[in-house]
């Protein structure tokens, strides 16, 4: 079981009480509706699934409720960050070189 | 005293007899015996058969890693378990035991044929044979190898017991609770920090056990040991016996499982058997120590054959001699030590066999003293004896070659092969492993987690090297949380280290072709068998352990994997870690399943959610369902009737006069907040902008995929406050849903989401007379067809409860649905119950709520939609907001095949027979065709109804929106029905008897 | 290579068996290949020596970056069934079973497929429609599966708890008889085997890091640890790692990988004779040959490579069997181990051409590549051969995620596969 901190609650805390919820940064178009069927399919099914640090979202659903951002190696499952969710993409090196 | 007990030695206490059965037999220990090692001390070796040859086993080890002692343990009725070690059950009065794998006897065992077929049982003899003719593997081969295989028997009774589960946050674990885990806690344990030492063992200690010839700062062993543990218990350490760490897992998560009444003679009263421990540790420390490894030499698999510290263990923690006249083979100096304890216990040690062609000069000088037969350059050939070995084949090796053997009489053969270091819980961490060429073995190098190992498991060998190590990784981990460490030393008298060499099998002058030399005992796998695996072109270790099954048996190879690994590099010629070492996985030891259930079980095994009218339907006799977590009354049956009849009366009084339904399980989000029409209008098909306050609307929910996700009925009961409502089984679902698109995507909208589920009980009214019924009763609206219209909503009081009052139905009659604060639920429903009396007001349940909304073409999300129907699909297309410029599932709905001709759409049915359609059959327009038939759709529900005289259906029909009045057939395995297709409305279509 | 059967196996068993020769050779790379299949699992052992056999191609090299087989073929709970709701799905499951039963003959190899039937569990009335539904539609299908009531459920499998108090009594089950359970390690081996006889290379232990692409954008080969290789043809068969290798020829696929985790109990005398699985209640149970109980059970709730599942899913899956086979709980647990599946978002398979001409892939069987494997790799060798759909994977595009032509089984009837 995983442990996760919550960027809002600024709480360590285990894994029962988030849901994973996908891949982050992946914006929903402000206009759908002049997406492209490739655009929508992209938007909707195409993932990284990055062996390696993965950015994703969380939510501390029995917690706060709050949806966050992170970066997790999906090869150590380690968190290399949370952060919350307007906040701007870390930069990988930074996180690679702060976990040394 | 028994036969092999040696008084004045051991732990066990031999003024406490304790008496127990071995297949029906009654034998005497002592208290503190296992049941091994009370047989051994009655002289009993032969304890089971072996696995695939059924050949005659008994105790190899004394702890959790032994292979062939395996019984079946029975306290009464349901207290039954095969496959238990009789190496760690301890054993209490009463306690009944089985051998296990045999027919009819454990003596006399008719599987034993196999043995005698060795030569065709080879490794994979299965996948080279057994395919003619063809339907015999499922019919005759099959059943055959699945009766000879597999041990003991299964339970065949409900498991009384129950079992518990705690979390558990500390600053230190430390696992094992030998020397080196003891210097470990005693180093750490400062400042506070709470440290957890845990041990599979009945008492901590470990080696020191076995061992009480060491003097540990100046004292024996065991008076040291004792001393230790109660300074640990004063310096705050939680020392838990009898609990074994079963599997490490992410971030310094351990299971543990702690055993509470396998070695009591009486349950105590509210005790569960076992309680499985969830650590949350900081910093963990790995003190497993490290299991000695069999000799691999043809007939080692006799009772009696054992290894050499395992029968030091014997003698000094049990007080058994497992044999007078032991015969001692090894390859390392620990056997040595055993020869000299059982022959100062009074055992006439016949040899000391090493296969090294020098030992240390001590050693020799010791056996001398002793007067025991030392023969250096020796190797083990073979063994005799039926059910226990009687004599030891030796022969000298010289330059490679095996000279002539000579048998040496013996009633027990002591081995040693050296010892492995433990690393199970490190290679759970996905730690990494390193070949060390001198000890021949694998030692850890580097883990993800927050975990050192220390003593035995790496490698070191003897009491004053552990627990200078123990101490030393205590004080690192007291260090690495920030606190200044004890600093503590330990001096060791007595010690014995000592060192060996790993070996493949034993050199012999036997054709290697017919040696019968084990290597996995349960498995009865054998070095040939590895030999010819290799033959064939396995070249990882993994491949031959599969092929073979080497180290797949119940200890999980504690005993066969190096040695395993030691016969297959030799046999590539190639280095061990380039052959490599398979995975250990958890559990370490094999661990009861309701351990790992804990607390689920029966009742308990998942939530069952109730409204608060769930107990007024059970004291009438409800019948219930399970819908998602919550349970349900499904029909409401009285003395004599059926489901059919229930639910046929229920629906006519519902359409006659009034029924009565507990609604509370709806799913209810509020939606409030200055942009909540906004929101609303994003996330539902259906426009909002022009709901008045007061006003509901049908809302329908889709995924971005365009597809249907959920529905129900939204009520506006402010500008910005939005009353939605969701099916029993998706108000969860669409909760995340909302907030997901609410804080990631729409964060700039000012709304605020509040489930309330669990806020409301719910009940609704249905029929001609609702309204009249539910009148008298609301204060702050009148429910007339002018003030309360259909699709109206207001918060107002009932019966004297605050209530939110909505007049919608499901059924195609007058409805309400009342809305009270959820502890009035009951209080509501009973209110209403006994205003109705006069109206002959009716219960009714989830399945007359179905049929009467079938009648008038309500869909049930999850039912007539499946995941894969668009509201257009679903005949709604009227619920999609055409003037809106986005929507979730808008830009799905748009997609080429969503808009593709001839989807499966929404239509109704009726059989040309009036005969009942079967939910789930499917339609064909041709029923002549043959199979496979082409499908266009199947019936998503159907009943029997009442209203309409007849049964009717919806169904999902390719293109069913412009084939109206056409003709489908349903084929069934005895007939086909006809059908044709109609609208979904079956029931007042004017929608007349909506109006009061 | 020696044929197997028991006249050969009495034979070396009187010669010691000193004469078994090995059943595949521990190949090196040659420089070039018509066809290289990145990933020796079942499925791409298979679609091997489907080539060599149908298609008359064998200059092939199968490479994996470790053991042949020890991916998912080697982790799975061997499930086999067809009794899938849409035709698409019906068709590659029972074409795959009826390859199933001829397949130990046709390797000449036991594959140990054994048909014991598979007894879906409905614990409400979701389910009883749910599973009517499908069997409906297998019955025109011409695909077996039947009803059971709770009494016959308990009949063909007695350790099934049919109390009515039960937390989620059983209302009935769906019965496959054809289905069943195979040996999983064979089925590589045999394929294996049956390949190399034909000239194909299986290269182990040889990771493939990227795929290479001519100027034109066709494949060119693929680079290794063993250097660069090159190939008329690349079909990508790796499993939960199909996205990291197709993103090299710059292919984005709709996967994502999930840790899966299984697990055994002790060994027992027979006691459990078929295939159970309960997904309203999250059992799915068999017992292997050797007796043991072999359960599998979820994917943990995030994507992962790390084969290291969590100790609450494990404690979920062992309280549903305790729930559905009570006499079980004083049973222990001897082993759990955890794979990698890739999931698509229908959770149906692609057996596809892709944008890259020569590149062709097969994934995405999330929790049930096993059953398909015969099915798959037989249609997935005659794509790569003749450079187009197999009739019946022809379905099982890419191209459905951007049309919305989904093969939803899950969304369906609300079943695991």
């Amino acid at each position: 079981m995983l442990l996760i901190h919550c960027p809002y609650c600024n709480e360590t805390l285990p894994e029962l009480e988030f849901t994973y919820a996908g891949q982050a940064h992946v914006v929903r178009p402000e206009q759908p509706s002049g997406q492209s069927d490739e655009q929508w399919e992209e938007f909707l099914f195409i993932r990284a699934n990055v062996r390696g640090p993965h950015y994703e979202r969380w939510r501390h659903f029995h917690g706060c409720g709050r949806f966050f951002n992170a970066v997790r190696d999906t090869v150590s499952d380690k968190f290399l960050t949370t952060y919350e969710a307007d906040a701007p993409r870390p930069d990988l090196s930074s996180l690679t070189e702060r976990q040394k | 005293m028994s036969q092999y007990r040696v008084s004045g030695r051991g732990r066990v206490d031999t003024s406490r007899p304790v008496t127990f059965t071995f297949d029906g037999k009654r034998f005497t220990g002592a208290q503190g015996d296992t049941v091994a090692s009370a047989l051994l001390a009655n002289g009993v070796h032969l304890m089971g058969r072996s696995f695939k040859y059924h050949r005659p086993r008994g105790a190899v080890a004394a702890g959790s890693e032994e292979p062939n002692a395996l019984i079946g343990t029975r306290r009464g009725p349901g207290r039954f378990e095969p496959n238990t070690r009789a190496t760690v059950q301890e054993i209490w009065n009463g306690l009944e035991t089985n051998s296990q794998n045999k027919y009819p006897s454990l003596k006399f065992d008719v599987g034993a044929v196999n043995d005698a077929a060795y030569m065709l049982f080879s490794a994979g003899f299965y996948y080279k044979t057994f395919m003619w003719p063809k339907n015999f593997w499922h019919k005759v081969y099959e059943p055959f190898i699945r009766a000879a295989a597999g041990l003991g028997v299964s339970p065949t009774e409900e498991d009384p017991d129950h079992y518990a589960s705690r979390y558990l946050h500390c600053d230190v674990l430390i696992v094992g609770a030998g020397p080196t885990g003891i210097a470990a806690a005693r180093a750490a344990a400062v400042d506070g920090l709470k440290v957890v030492l845990v041990d599979e063992n009945a008492e901590a200690g470990g080696t020191l056990l076995s061992e009480p010839q060491a003097q540990i700062d100046g004292r024996p062993a065991w008076d040291w040991l004792a001393a230790e543990l109660e300074a640990l218990k004063a310096a705050g350490v939680k020392i838990m016996t009898r609990t074994t760490a079963i599997g490490y897992y992410h971030q310094n998560m351990i299971g543990m499982v702690e055993k509470l009444t396998d070695h009591l003679p009486e349950l105590p009263e509210d005790t569960p058997r076992e309680r499985m421990w969830r650590v949350r540790a900081k910093q963990v420390v790995l003190a497993q120590g490290a299991l000695e490894k069999p000799l691999v030499f043809h007939g080692n698999d006799r009772p009696g054959v054992m290894l050499a510290g395992s029968a030091q263990t014997y003698l000094n923690r049990y007080g058994v001699l497992v044999g007078k006249r032991p015969v001692i083979v090894t390859s390392h100096d620990s056997a040595w030590f055993a020869a000299f304890d059982l022959q100062d216990a009074g055992a006439q040690v016949q040899a000391i066999v090493d296969l090294r062609e020098g030992v240390h000069e001590a050693l020799l000088s010791e056996a001398r003293a002793r007067g025991i037969t030392v023969k250096l350059s020796h190797t083990a050939t073979a063994t005799s004896g039926r059910l226990r070995v009687s004599s030891l084949r030796v022969n000298p090796v010289s330059g490679g070659s095996v000279g002539a053997g000579e048998e040496i009489r013996c009633d027990a053969v002591l081995m040693s092969g050296g010892w492995t270091p433990s690393l199970h819980l490190f290679s759970h961490t996905k730690g990494s492993l390193a070949w060390d060429d001198d000890r021949t073995t694998f030692l850890p190098k580097d883990t993800p987690e927050d975990c050192l190992i220390a003593g035995a498991s790496r490698g070191l060998w003897g009491v004053e090297a552990v627990l200078k190590d123990g101490a030393e990784k205590g004080r690192e981990v007291a260090e690495l949380l920030g606190k200044t460490p004890a600093q503590v030393a330990y001096s060791v008298a007595g010690d014995r280290t000592g060192t060996g060499i790993s070996m493949k099998e034993l050199p012999t002058d036997r054709s290697p072709g017919k040696a019968k030399a084990f290597v996995d005992y349960q498995n009865d796998v054998t070095a040939k068998d590895l030999r010819l695996a290799v033959r064939e072109g396995m070249r990882s270790i993994e491949h031959v352990k599969r092929y073979t099954t080497n180290g797949m048996a119940t200890d999980q190879g504690k005993m066969s994997n190096i040695n395993g690994l030691n016969i297959a590099a030799d046999a590539l010629g190639k280095k061990q870690p380039q052959v490599g070492l398979t995975t250990f996985r958890p559990p370490y030891t094999p661990t009861s399943f309701g351990a790992f259930a804990g607390y689920h079980r029966g009742d308990h095994f998942e939530v069952t959610r109730k409204t608060q009218i769930d107990a007024w339907a059970e004291e009438n006799g409800a019948v219930f369902e399970p819908v998602s977590q919550w349970r349900r009354a499904w029909y409401f049956p009285k003395a004599g009737e059926d489901m059919d009849a229930a639910v046929a009366r229920e629906c006519a009084a519902t359409r006659k006069s009034v029924g009565i339904f507990d609604a509370s399980t709806l799913g209810k989000i509020e939606v409030v907040g200055p942009d909540a029409v906004e929101f609303m209008n994003r996330m539902y098909t259906n426009p909002w902008t022009k709901l008045g306050v007061g006003k509901c609307r049908y809302g329908l929910l889709l995924g971005d995929d365009g597809y249907i996700r959920d529905d129900g009925v939204i009520g506006r009961l402010g500008q910005d406050k939005f009353h939605v409502t969701t099916t029993t089984g998706g108000a969860a679902r669409v909760m995340n849903m909302m907030e997901d698109y609410l804080q990631t995507e729409w964060p700039d909208l000012n709304v605020w989401l509040t489930s309330t589920t669990e806020q409301w009980s719910t009940v609704a009214l249905n029929g001609p007379n609702a309204a009249k019924l539910l009148a008298p009763l609301v204060e702050g609206v009148e429910l007339t067809e002018e003030t309360f219209p259909h699709m109206s909503c207001v918060e107002c009081t009932v019966a004297g409860m605050p209530a939110r009052l909505f007049r919608v139905s499901f059924t195609g009659e007058i409805g309400f649905e009342v809305n009270v604060p959820a502890p009035m639920g009951r209080q509501l429903w009973e209110t209403l119950w006994e205003a109705g009396q006069q109206y002959g007001i009716t219960a009714y349940g989830t399945e007359t709520m179905h049929v009467l909304r079938a009648e008038k073409g309500y869909i049930i999300v999850g039912q007539d939609t499946d995941g894969t129907v668009t509201p257009y699909d679903a005949g709604m297309g009227w619920a999609v907001g055409k003037k809106k410029p986005d929507f979730v599932g808008m830009r799905g709905l748009a997609r080429p095949d969503l808009r593709a001709k001839n989807r499966k759409q929404l239509v109704g049915l009726l059989t040309e027979d009036q005969s009942k359609l079967e939910e789930g059959a499917q339609i064909v327009f041709d029923p002549k065709q043959p199979v496979p038939m082409t499908m266009v759709g199947h019936v998503t529900s159907s009943y029997d109804t009442g209203t309409t005289g007849r049964p009717i259906a919806l169904a999902l029909v390719e293109g069913g929106h412009e084939k109206l009045g056409e003709t489908v057939y349903i084929p069934m395995p005895d007939r086909t029905i006809a059908a044709k297709i109609t609208s979904t409305i079956f029931v007042d279509p004017e929608n007349a008897r909506l109006k009061i | 290579m020696t044929r197997f059967n028991a006249f050969n196996l009495l034979k070396n068993a009187l010669s010691g068996h000193k004469n078994w020769t090995e059943q595949w050779p521990d190949s090196q790379p040659k420089a070039e290949y018509d066809v290289i299949i990145v990933g020796a699992g079942g499925h791409g052992l298979g679609a091997a020596y489907y080539l060599a056999t149908q298609h008359g191609i064998t200059n092939i090299a199968v490479i994996d970056k470790g053991w042949l087989g020890g991916g998912n073929t080697g982790r799975n709970t061997t499930i086999i069934r067809s009794n899938y709701l849409y035709d698409e799905s019906a068709r590659l499951f029972d074409h795959a079973v009826d390859l199933w039963e001829n397949l130990s003959q046709e390797l000449n190899y036991n594959v140990m497929y054994s048909r014991r039937g598979c007894l879906m569990l409905a614990h409400n009335v979701h389910d009883v429609q749910s599973f009517k539904r499908h069997i409906h539609a297998n019955r025109l299908n011409g695909v077996d599966n039947r009803w059971l009531t709770p009494e016959e459920c308990k009949e063909y499998c007695p350790p099934v708890n049919i109390s009515p108090n039960a937390r989620y009594p059983v209302m009935g089950g769906a019965l496959q008889e054809r289905a069943g359970t195979a040996r999983h390690d064979a089925v590589a081996w045999g394929y294996a085997r049956g390949a190399a006889m034909r000239g194909v290379d299986i290269i182990q232990n040889c990771p493939v890091t990227a795929i290479r692409r001519n100027a034109d954008g066709s494949v060119a080969g693929v680079e290794t640890g063993k250097g660069f290789i090159k190939a008329k043809k690349v079909a990508v068969s790796a499993a939960g790692h199909t996205s990291v290798v197709m993103d090299t020829a710059g292919v984005r696929l709709p996967l994502e990988s999930y840790p899966l985790q299984a697990l055994v109990s002790e060994p027992v005398k027979p006691i459990f004779p078929c295939v159970v699985m309960s997904n309203a209640v999250h059992a799915y149970c068999s017992q292997s040959d050797k007796g043991e109980l072999v359960i599998g059970s979820g994917t943990d709730q995030y994507t992962s490579y790390s084969q290291r599942g969590g100790l609450p899913l494990i404690e979920h899956t062992v309280a549903a069997i305790s729930e559905v086979f009570p006499i079980f709980n004083r049973m222990r647990m001897l082993r759990k181990w955890g794979g990698i599946v890739d999931v698509t978002p229908d959770r149906s398979a692609i057996i596809s051409k892709t944008p890259v001409s020569g590149l062709y892939v097969n994934c995405g069987w999330g929790t049930g590549g096993f059953k398909a494997t015969p099915g798959a790799a037989h249609t997935f060798a005659w794509t790569i051969a003749k450079d187009e759909p197999h009739p019946i994977n022809a379905p099982f595009t890419m191209e459905r995620f951007r049309t919305g032509r989904l093969i939803d089984e899950a969304a369906a009837a609300a079943v695991a596969h």
